[in-house]
């Protein structure tokens, strides 16, 4: 596939009241607390945690209340409290493929008495052009990209 | 979440499932497409409108040719989304940062 055009990062920043320690524990080991409810890979279950291993292959995981588990991705590098490299690989059907990866940097950078600028870069989203050539072959099927997406939406409309 | 909605909207309908896929395989004008389909170039006209209002196809202009290809697996639309997910996130990660007493 020709994929002509480069989607840019998606950059963020937000600046937090603490310093940088509290927001690297909250935004890694308090997941569950804050993460949108409506993004949940769950089918609908109601959702118990989310959870960041803390170390370096940890994995990054949502569990259900009925003990079930969804794979977001996992961490590549933990350098508390100043960075963590996430791999979010949720492929084009919204679902965890582990040859699937693209990479969500956060830094935590003190910005002056007990404030924290958190800078968020979420890359390689033209990877999800290349799976096109997947996208192609599974569109008709009910549980392909349209009915991944389907279910996808229903999830977040609720 | 519109924007998601238009996108499993446009995709809801067969024939414009075929043109989406057939631009998949490589970019293409209206008349060629057109030819390999049972319907007129002006329904087919319609259908790029749809995919392309959905953010699933861009066009460019080659010559007299009007010539499209699929936003990089609808990554516009996709890329918006994320976009405003993170926006979410985050507003949502500072309220819970902040709202926490140090001493928890």
């Amino acid at each position: 596939m020709n994929v002509a055009m480069k989607p840019a990062p998606i950059r963020k920043t937000v600046q937090v009241q603490v310093d940088p320690r509290r927001a690297f524990e909250v935004f890694t080991g308090r997941m569950h607390a804050w993460w949108p409810r409506e993004h949940s890979l769950l089918g609908g279950k109601p959702r118990q945690d989310v959870v960041v291993e803390p170390r370096q292959g940890g994995r990054w995981f949502e569990t259900a209340t009925d003990g079930s588990e969804c794979t977001w991705g996992h961490v590549i590098t933990w350098e508390p409290p100043s960075r963590v490299l996430l791999a979010w690989q949720l492929d084009g059907q919204w679902k965890f493929n582990p040859d699937f990866l693209t990479e969500v940097e956060l830094r935590f950078i003190a910005d002056g008495a007990g404030a924290t600028r958190v800078e968020l870069e979420h890359r390689n989203i033209e990877r999800y052009g290349e799976v096109a050539e997947a996208i192609r072959a599974t569109l008709d099927s009910p549980d392909g990209w349209s009915g991944g997406l389907a279910r996808f939406a229903a999830a977040a409309n609720r | 979440m519109a924007d998601m909605t238009r996108t499993l909207n446009a995709l809801a309908d067969p024939t414009r499932r075929i043109v989406f896929e057939k631009l998949a395989r490589r970019p293409q004008a209206v008349g060629e497409l057109a030819r390999g389909l049972p319907v007129s170039r002006p329904a087919v006209s319609q259908h790029l409108a749809v995919l392309k209002a959905a953010g699933l196809v861009t066009d460019h202009a080659e010559g007299t040719r009007r010539v499209y290809r699929i936003d990089p697996a609808g990554l516009g639309q996709l890329r918006r989304w994320l976009d405003q997910f993170w926006d979410r996130a985050l507003d949502a990660f500072k309220t819970e940062a902040e709202g926490q007493g140090e001493d928890e």
